[in-house]
């Protein structure tokens, strides 16, 4: 496949090497090392780092002024951005802002509800939808020009992605879900973290029966467990979340101390059986404050050293 | 029966409690009332199959409001009986009274004596 | 219809007790039917604030009146010859209601004995929910007559998000899913293929963003 835009991750993808991402959180205030420093430690072992979005509507540091840091480290940021807080003004001007920075990845998300979050007495915006921004970002880049119509001086040049999740409900349209993003113009998914590989792989090859795997480069999202705790909470608190009952008892197995190699060991042990799964080009790694440990998921799961491709 | 029960309660018929609406109950009390109770048939065994239960929904919903602006909630209280228990009849009449005695006249009846002096 | 909740007893006590005389004015329409401004409760809250305010040594009177309808001039003009026997208005129609009438009686206070929620259903005895929120360009055939606007947390319009789980939203286990809602109607419908076609971004103009709105009717004004 040719690549569209300036970004390394596109170029990946493109040349057939499995990708690796992975992704910060920004911090609760202004200190850019929180996100420096977390970074540091894994860009040797990825191709690109997403930086979310308020995730959970908790006010962090925006994802746009964390990817800058991350660009003037020589770093390639992934923007992650939601639709909950801004509207098609604000989206357009902030991927605008992001371009001009030379960020060339987007991942476009509809957000958590505020209610999660810090502010739950806010309003939220929803002004369009997460498929909608994705045919607003490819309407800026291919046809260079805004929502209203006029044209873009020198458009975004990005490249364009979103979130899958086949683990929430319903199942039966979790692929017509992904047809549909992908006829709005995506060119790359990341899932959410896969526990349930039975249940990925069907997706998997419903979206190949349908002649989808092709039209998008899909990457794998995992989620190393730091403990049966973190497991338990995530199989029963988070909304589209799926953990089957063994890998809770396989980690409440082990003794507490044990625990997060246990964790670690299943998260290599998902990417390796993945890594066989047709249409799946790359992984996600998505390890919660606990980014120390992506450079040792990466190298055990033999995708270590990164690809060097001409810029 | 011939059984005795307090002579301070002034009895309202009505053909079933549910007929009893929340204003009637409130009205009671504003005009002077110390207390208002509601005597229904036995639950599963209203004549009009549920008066009694919309009653009592009423008689909670009074409770609170009295409750709610300080005059006591209480004093409006349900009992259910069925027409043959005369003698709990008795029994729950002396209940209530001793119950409103025990808290006391209602400050609205207080308060018309103090207005009307 | 327009559904409403009363407000706390304390709240309207607060706001109305410098006044001697005070008019309440109900709604046979919609408060009505959802149980928080009719006739009915006219007189529960009179009754009630009659009592509260007795209790606290203050002597005053409270009239009652239940209109046919606040939203239009005819009904409110009934209460033309007597609002100015009265210091203030505590009018239990909905939000429309009050402001109808602060705009008829300029002299006279008015303050409302409801909060205004939404345009919704009575889905049975004692449950209201909400169905629409006036977006002003009603796009139900596409979505087998469910709103995504009014029934989605997230008012998305090409649903459901990532956090849909067994039918119900992700905020609340009492909350249905409107696109779990959507998505099995058109199952039953037959009608799948409409779920794939991508609904454009809306034109909120028409919705409260574009500012207050107006419907003129040329053809049918005198």
């Amino acid at each position: 496949m040719n690549t569209k835009t300036l970004s390394k991750l596109e170029k990946i993808l493109a040349s057939g090497n499995l990708a690796v991402t992975s992704e910060c959180g920004p911090p609760r205030g202004t200190d850019p090392e929180a996100i420096t420093k977390k970074a540091e430690l894994i860009k040797d072992h990825v191709d690109a780092i997403n930086i979310t979005d308020n995730q959970t509507s908790v006010t962090r540091l925006c994802s746009l002024a964390a990817c800058i840091h991350l660009k003037l480290m020589g770093i390639e940021p992934t923007l992650q951005m939601v639709v909950r807080d801004r509207n098609r003004i604000a989206l357009q001007s902030d991927i605008l802002g992001a371009a001009s920075f030379g960020i060339n990845n987007i991942l476009c998300l509809s957000g958590d509800h505020q209610q999660f979050g810090d502010c739950p007495q806010g309003q939220n915006v929803f002004d369009i939808d997460s498929m909608q921004l994705i045919q607003t970002v490819r309407l800026m880049r291919d046809e260079g020009k805004f929502l209203g119509g006029d044209e873009i001086k020198q458009p975004p040049q990005m490249f364009v992605g979103a979130a899958a999740n086949p683990f929430a409900d319903p199942f039966e349209i979790r692929v017509p879900r992904l047809a549909k993003k992908i006829a709005a113009g995506v060119e790359f998914i990341q899932s959410q973290c896969i526990y349930n590989l039975d249940k990925f792989e069907l997706w998997m090859k419903q979206a190949r029966d349908r002649g989808l795997i092709n039209k998008v480069y899909i990457m794998a999202g995992v989620t190393p467990f730091k403990s049966a705790g973190m497991a338990k909470y995530m199989k029963n608190r988070v909304p589209g979340m799926d953990v089957p009952d063994e890998v809770v008892k396989r980690l409440s197995g082990v003794p507490k101390e044990k625990q997060p190699d246990e964790g670690i060991n299943i998260c290599v042990e998902s990417i390796q059986r993945l890594k066989e799964c047709e249409g799946v080009r790359g992984f996600h790694i998505m390890a919660i404050e606990w980014e120390e440990k992506v450079p040792e998921i990466v190298e055990r799961s033999g995708l270590y050293p990164r690809p060097e491709l001409d810029k | 029966m011939r059984l005795h029960y307090p002579s301070n309660i002034k009895i309202v018929k009505i053909p079933c409690t549910g007929k009893v609406d929340l204003i009637h109950l409130l009205r009671a009390m504003e005009k002077g009332a110390d207390g208002v109770y509601v005597v229904g048939c036995l639950e599963g065994a209203c004549q009009f199959i549920s008066g009694n239960i919309s009653a009592r929904k009423r008689v909670e919903q009074a409770q609170e409001i009295l409750e709610s602006i300080g005059i006591g909630g209480e004093r409006i209280q349900m009992y259910n009986l069925s027409s043959s228990e005369a003698p709990l009849f008795a029994q729950v009449a002396t209940e209530m009274t001793e119950k409103i005695k025990e808290m006391g006249p209602n400050p609205i009846r207080l308060a018309m004596k103090k207005k009307a002096a | 219809m327009i559904v409403a909740e009363k407000k706390p007893i304390e709240e309207i006590a607060e706001e109305v007790k410098e006044f001697n005389k005070i008019l309440i004015t109900g709604c046979n329409e919609c408060v009505t039917v959802c149980e928080a401004g009719g006739k009915k409760e006219v007189a529960v809250l009179a009754s009630t604030l009659r009592m509260y305010f007795m209790n606290q040594g203050k002597d005053l009177t409270i009239d009652e009146i239940t209109l046919e309808r606040q939203c239009d001039h005819e009904y409110l003009e009934e209460i033309r010859n007597v609002i100015d026997q009265y210091d203030a208005v505590i009018s239990l129609a909905c939000g429309v209601g009050v402001q109808f009438t602060a705009e008829k009686y300029l002299r006279t206070p008015v303050f409302p004995g409801v909060n205004t929620c939404f345009m919704g259903v009575s889905e049975e005895r004692g449950v209201w929910s909400e169905r629409c929120q006036g977006c002003g360009q009603c796009m139900l055939g596409k979505t087998a007559g469910i709103c995504p606007i009014s029934r989605c947390a997230k008012r998305l319009l090409n649903g459901p998000c990532g956090g849909s789980t067994q039918g119900k939203c992700e905020i609340s286990k009492d909350l249905d899913c409107a696109w779990q809602l959507i998505i099995d109607r058109l199952d039953e419908l037959g009608r799948m293929g409409d779920y794939e076609e991508i609904i454009p971004i809306k034109d909120w103009s028409t919705e409260r963003a574009g500012g207050p709105r107006k419907v003129v009717r040329e053809d049918v004004k005198i």
